[in-house]
């Protein structure tokens, strides 16, 4: 076992489910918001400004008893785009992933132009991701761009 | 099925663009032709454009179709607090076409996806109107013989006014040259600037509107200056006077120049310029109603 994976333990050992590893501080509670977790039956553990060597402080989220699809796990790319999945089977990390940012998130951003349809009409939103890079995103209604710092989830 | 709605000038191929102007051509030659008998065509201004709407309708009848819709959102159900999506379902029952304008950024695009027939989209607040950018191109290629190759100078309002964005992104199939012409205030914006530099479209940026830059134009695109674009009247006054056209800065000009402006005009173009051989705004909204025709046979297969 790595030592990575023994101090992901030290928070509450987790038999089968999913750790969410990397996520930037700022970004937790939204990560926790899209994903649905307060929704959940399953035992969750969340983790905040715990110490990382790549970023400082992380924080971090383990979901007992769970698999969500990559396309779900995906929909954090936008504000956590160096967040590492981690698939825990009996105590193993048995697949290890970063998450990549999808061709398009409908639903999940909010359009920051008070002039766009999305924002005066009950519909969901719908953002091309034009640079994958950088995290630009482009409303597919108004065709403004957003930047990575400038996103409002919805 | 072939998409046949027209949002953003984006969603055109260059063969679409070349098709529909062929399309035009034929159009002006024979602009009344019963080819949409039996058709009808909604025409929903959720916002008053008395040219766009004139235009679009003028070309339904002189193709027989018939029109259904409102010229002013107090006038539909959307005053009630009707929702967007409601309106267009229910007319979408009616009619075999729906053409909008909407002050809302997005609103066709999003009509287009609820709609069951084609929408056409004839503004959306600042965003986009494409069928604009069709009849500017239609000019240039009547006036010029081509669409390549030219050298084509946008003046005024280079920062709000959609029709020059729209133009730029619909030019870049032909290998243009473009000078933008503006004041500090309302200069071309770094995300169109970029898109030329990546596409390597040559341009050049100036604050002075002289003969010097006339002489190698071969489109000279005017655009009105907005007085709320301002914050200090004192400046709108003086950008004003400088981004003003008058004959006498045309007379060393190419042969084949035409001054183009999608109007209403105010000041930028001078009275007198209506008299030399180089004003062509009137006839350019003409080739409204020919390029208008041409889009609305595309977007019902006809």
């Amino acid at each position: 076992m790595s030592n990575q994976t023994k101090k992901e333990m030290a928070v509450a050992a987790l038999r089968n489910g999913i750790v969410i590893d990397h996520i930037p501080c700022v970004s937790l509670f939204k990560v926790v918001n899209i994903l649905g977790i307060e929704q959940m039956d399953n035992s969750v553990t969340i983790g905040n400004n715990l110490g990382s060597k790549s970023m400082g402080k992380k924080g971090l989220i383990k979901i007992a008893e769970v698999e969500l699809p990559k396309e779900t796990l995906n929909r954090i790319a936008v504000i956590a785009p160096n967040a590492v999945i981690n698939i825990i089977k009996d105590y193993e990390v048995v697949e290890k992933h970063k998450v990549t940012i999808p061709e398009d998130l409908v639903d999940i951003v909010r359009c920051n132009n008070p002039k766009c349809i999305s924002n005066n009409e009950p519909m969901a939103t719908h953002f091309h991701v034009i640079d994958k890079e950088n995290n630009v995103l482009k409303c597919r209604y108004c065709e403004r761009t957003v930047t990575h710092n400038e996103v409002i989830l919805k | 099925m072939q998409n046949r709605n027209l949002i953003s000038i984006s969603d055109l191929k260059k063969e679409e663009i070349l098709s529909l102007l062929k399309r035009a051509q034929e159009f002006e030659k024979n602009p009344n032709q019963n080819i949409l008998e039996g058709k009808v065509v909604g025409s929903l201004f959720f916002e008053p454009s008395t040219r766009t709407r004139l235009s679009f309708e003028t070309a339904v009848n002189r193709l027989g179709g018939r029109v259904i819709g409102f010229s002013d959102a107090s006038t539909s159900s959307q005053s009630k607090g009707e929702t967007l999506k409601d309106t267009i379902m229910m007319v979408a029952n009616y009619a075999d076409l729906i053409v909008m304008r909407h002050p809302l950024e997005g609103a066709a695009r999003y009509a287009s996806e609820i709609s069951k027939v084609p929408v056409i989209n004839a503004g959306d607040g600042s965003n986009q109107h494409p069928t604009q950018t069709m009849l500017d191109l239609y000019t240039i290629y009547q006036t010029q013989g081509t669409l390549e190759n030219l050298t084509i100078t946008m003046v005024g309002d280079l920062k709000y006014g959609r029709t020059v964005h729209s133009l730029l992104e619909a030019m870049h199939f032909f290998n243009p040259k473009f000078k933008f012409v503006a004041c500090e205030e309302l200069r071309m914006p770094k995300q169109y600037k970029e898109y030329c530099k990546k596409l390597g479209i040559e341009y050049e940026e100036t604050k002075e509107f002289n003969e010097g830059i006339i002489n190698q134009t071969d489109i000279l695109y005017m655009t009105r200056v907005q007085r709320e674009r301002f914050s200090d009247i004192m400046e709108y006054e003086r950008v004003k006077n400088i981004y003003t056209l008058t004959a006498s800065m045309l007379k060393g000009c190419k042969k084949n120049l035409r001054v183009l402006h999608p109007l209403p005009r105010v000041t930028e173009i001078a009275q007198d310029v209506d008299d030399t051989p180089q004003a062509y705004y009137f006839e350019q909204a003409l080739n409204g109603l020919y390029t208008r025709e041409a889009i609305i046979c595309r977007a019902l297969g006809i």
